[in-house]
């Protein structure tokens, strides 16, 4: 039997929708975490920019392992239990379907995609430190141009659900842009 | 040497994938399957199928090793033609 595509993996698993929302909840507390974190580096003293990069950096990392990892245990117990269910109501063993395979692999994906989500999102928001850092001059302070991109995914990805639950793109983004300028508040607050 | 003409099956499988994807899974076996999907009982995890498939030769190991890949489970075998060549 030929390896069965993802495509059919992801439809018999129903692991699409699953995994645009861990792409989605991940990246959004991965860009509100290193947001968090420029904010408080802002309100410091003089930051050294090689200390803010290394600190984003490291903060990106350690939220993309932990994205893999509890990810992967979480949905790998849910699957192994789904298809213990299934064989129960088929009354048969279904180690050779593709019902067995997507329960192998789809934590895996799933896993990937969660860890991912954040790592990803955290290089994009560091990258105006990275450029001021290698002497790109820049317009403003980096950390500030740093902060203003992580508003920028933050407004995306609020767009990007309105758009899956299909209500207004501007209203969705709006909201969760909100959410940031609510914990850069409060982080000033506390500051 | 004689080949399977038509085979009517009794086969349980889970809702995923769905009749039309699982029809077609049957259908790309061979050049000339013609596949026919009853759904004649649903129950909270599975579903119970009268396939039906005729050809000019029908491969039944194949259509077996597809139904278990797509999660089903063969019943029985409820009708055959057979042409001796």
């Amino acid at each position: 039997m030929p390896p069965a595509p993802l495509k059919l993996l992801l439809k018999v698993s129903g692991s699409g929708a699953i995994m645009r929302r861990y792409f989605v909840v991940n990246g959004f507390d991965g860009a509100l975490t290193l947001l968090g974190l420029l904010m408080g580096f802002h309100i410091s003293d003089s930051p050294d920019l090689q200390v803010v990069i290394t600190s984003c950096l490291a903060t990106t990392l350690a939220l993309g392992v932990s994205g893999v990892s509890s990810a992967y245990i979480s949905e790998a117990a849910e699957r192994r239990s789904s298809l213990a269910e299934l064989e129960r109501a088929m009354v048969s063993d279904l180690k050779e379907s593709h019902h067995a395979r997507a329960a192998f692999w789809i934590p895996w994906l799933v896993a990937l995609t969660n860890g991912s989500a954040p790592f990803l999102i955290g290089l994009v928001i560091i990258v105006p430190l990275w450029l001021a850092r290698g002497g790109v001059p820049m317009p403003a302070d980096p950390l500030l141009l740093a902060m203003g991109t992580a508003l920028v995914v933050i407004f995306s990805l609020g767009v990007f659900l309105g758009r899956i639950g299909g209500i207004f793109w501007f209203w969705s983004g709006l909201q969760a842009l909100a959410v940031a300028l609510a914990t850069l508040g409060l982080i000033r607050l506390l500051g | 040497m004689a080949s399977v003409r038509h085979l009517t099956l009794d086969v349980l499988k889970p809702h995923q994938p769905n009749a039309l994807e699982f029809a077609q899974a049957l259908a790309g076996l061979g050049p000339g399957y013609e596949v026919r999907v009853r759904v004649t009982e649903v129950d909270e995890h599975t579903e119970t199928l009268l396939v039906t498939i005729d050809g000019e030769a029908l491969d039944f190991e194949r259509i077996n090793e597809a139904i278990e890949a797509n999660g089903g489970s063969l019943h029985s075998i409820d009708e055959v033609v057979v042409h001796s060549e």
